[in-house]
């Protein structure tokens, strides 16, 4: 009994050692793809991060630290933050519209719809700035004579409120830009070609999301009389938080860091229309280097920030949906 | 006529306002100016047009924008099924770092990733050193644009594919392990052909990408007319010349590309959801 019970014992460990083998790759195999794998992330993505923090340390810390007393690396700083400020918003709004509309509703034209909101990661971010080009430039549809034009009656009314004790910190700025407005080779037109390329963000994260999760708990709320706001910020929104948080960092990490758009419209005035990635190549041009990798790693810390919380939401996010499934 | 008409009624409210702003936002920013470029494209005469997207240099440009950019993501494609088979099949000490390393190319700018790349692979770098010696030179010429595409394409083969392998059903090996299969012989006959799909998506997502891309490019490349020029640069300088018609014809035939591309991709997701479904 017992002997038998041993054997087999014995022989259903060896279909299971047998099994394992051959469902398992062996360990050689495994050695050399994982030691290829590695190889070849080691040489593409952390030599270039390496490589950052290197040269910009190349001639010690003090001229590490000096490169951020250049009045134009801040002023670059500044006009980052104001664009990324305008532009994140921007398509958050959208992005919960597009994802509420969609997700919510049935209509025809739906997959159109999802498609024309992913076209701008299909454009080249040089083409996305080059078509604001065409519609506000000098030979544009809309060319900075008839901006002028447009804005006259608002820029008086503006100037008015301005010019009211105490306002004018406020409204200044927006006055004197209606009284000569441009568009193209100013902030505008920096602020408007961000918007195009973190367009899809967070929308494409939130639609999935929402279909998946369905209407139950709103119709819920509805049903027991809940207005359709407050079913939104008390049902739908802590459903969809991560989710939402997520397309935001994916959002900032671009708006930060765009360059090819931003380059064809921003005409490159020092101090005034470069925004951090910008101000990095302008720097590089002149052979400046260690202010270049300087500014570089400012922006490559946003990278290694921007990984870090995305990994903490997909961790969090699966066990949000771990937890909700029992 | 009912295009974007609810075809049910819900008890949900905002249908119109949330859906009317989408699609002002949506024509705003993205469709009407896209248009733009078509329509400005339409205005050329035929001759013009294809004189603009025809001369030598232009043509160049292509030569080397999409040579480059496929050779990318081919290697992207097959170093890319390693890494995602190795990151979901086996484990090793710091894999979560890697894991997450992984999405560094959708994170870091893209100016960041060109001067970082143009240092390690420039004659004095750490890499470029030792290949200067024997006459081989990365950045400044042709293999430097194909590094930059490599790095920016690197996470959609990788993404694509990872949670493929992570749904693959175990019970499809055991069997053919079970039928006395090889392990080789289940690789390459059970799991690979589920991996087909997604890897040709990921392979056309990263070539997409690195079609439009400048920002890499235009610091390793050296940007010289007829070989490491790259289409999108072109755009730019055609732009600076104040050439707008030259500038908005290549960038319609870019365009184009880009847009039998992402329907190229749509497809392919829509056989890869139904391949893996059943």
């Amino acid at each position: 009994m017992s002997a038998s019970a041993a054997r087999l014992a014995s022989a259903s460990s060896t279909t299971v050692n047998a099994s394992r083998r051959t469902t398992q790759d062996a360990p050689w195999v495994r050695w050399t793809l994982t030691a290829v794998g590695l190889l070849f992330l080691t040489g593409f993505l952390a030599l270039p991060l390496a490589s950052v923090f290197a040269e910009a340390f190349r001639k010690g810390v003090a001229a590490y630290f000096q490169a951020f007393r250049d009045p134009d690396a801040l002023a670059a700083l500044r006009l980052t933050l104001l664009t990324t400020a305008i532009a994140v918003p921007a398509n958050l709004v959208f992005g919960v519209c597009a994802a509420w509309a969609i997700a919510k509703f049935n209509f025809r034209g739906k997959s159109i719809l999802i498609t024309l909101i992913d076209l701008p990661f299909a454009v080249s971010p040089v083409i996305a700035g080059l078509i604001y080009v065409l519609i506000f430039g000098l030979q544009g549809w809309f060319p900075p004579a008839a901006q002028e034009a447009f804005f006259a009656p608002a820029a008086g009314i503006v100037r008015n409120i301005a010019d009211i004790p105490g306002l004018g910190w406020l409204f200044g700025g927006l006055a004197d830009w209606l009284a000569a407005p441009k568009i193209i080779f100013a902030v505008p037109g920096i602020v408007l070609a961000t918007i195009f390329v973190t367009f899809p963000f967070v929308a494409r994260e939130l639609i999935p999301l929402m279909q998946s999760q369905g209407n139950d708990e709103e119709y819920a709320a509805i049903t027991l009389g809940a207005s359709g706001w407050q079913t939104f910020w008390h049902i739908t929104r802590p459903n969809i938080k991560w989710g939402l948080f997520y397309g935001i960092i994916l959002c900032n990490a671009r708006a930060m860091g765009e360059f090819g758009a931003v380059s064809v419209v921003s005409g490159h005035i020092r101090g005034e229309t470069n925004t951090l990635p910008l101000h990095v190549e302008i720097l590089y041009n002149e052979y400046q280097f260690v202010g270049a990798f300087a500014v570089a790693s400012l922006l490559a810390l946003l990278a290694i920030v921007t990984l870090i919380l995305k990994s903490v939401v997909e961790w969090k996010f699966s066990k949000s949906t771990q937890t909700a499934g029992h | 006529m009912s295009l974007f008409r609810r075809s049910s009624r819900s008890v949900l409210p905002g249908f119109g306002l949330t859906l009317g702003f989408t699609l002002l936002y949506l024509s705003l920013i993205v469709l009407i100016p896209i248009s733009a470029a078509f329509i400005r494209t339409s205005g050329m005469t035929w001759s013009g047009f294809v004189e603009a997207v025809t001369a030598p240099r232009v043509m160049a440009s292509y030569k080397i924008s999409f040579g480059a950019s496929f050779a990318a993501a081919f290697i992207n494609a097959v170093f890319g099924l390693v890494v995602a088979w190795v990151l979901t099949r086996y484990t090793f000490p710091g894999k979560k770092v890697v894991d997450a390393l992984v999405d560094l190319p959708f994170a870091l700018p893209t100016a960041v990733a060109g001067i970082a790349l143009t240092a390690i692979y420039s004659k004095n770098g750490w890499v470029g050193q030792w290949f200067e010696p024997h006459g081989i030179k990365i950045a400044y010429a042709e293999p430097g644009v194909f590094i930059a595409l490599v790095f920016i394409g690197l996470p959609f083969v990788v993404r694509t594919l990872q949670p493929i392998i992570e749904d693959l059903e175990p019970e499809l090996e055991e069997a053919s392990a079970t039928l006395g299969a090889t392990r080789w012989q289940t690789l390459r006959k059970v799991i690979f052909p589920q991996l087909v799909p997604p890897l040709i998506t990921g392979f056309a997502l990263a070539f997409a990408r690195a079609l439009g891309e400048y920002g890499s490019v235009v610091f390793i490349s050296g940007n010289m007319p007829m070989r490491t020029e790259i289409t999108p640069l072109l755009i730019v300088t055609k732009l600076e010349q104040y050439d707008y018609a030259g500038a908005t014809a290549i960038a319609s035939v870019l365009l184009v590309a880009s847009f039998v591309l992402l329907l190229i991709i749509n497809l392919l997701q829509k056989w890869s959801r139904r391949y893996n479904n059943v």
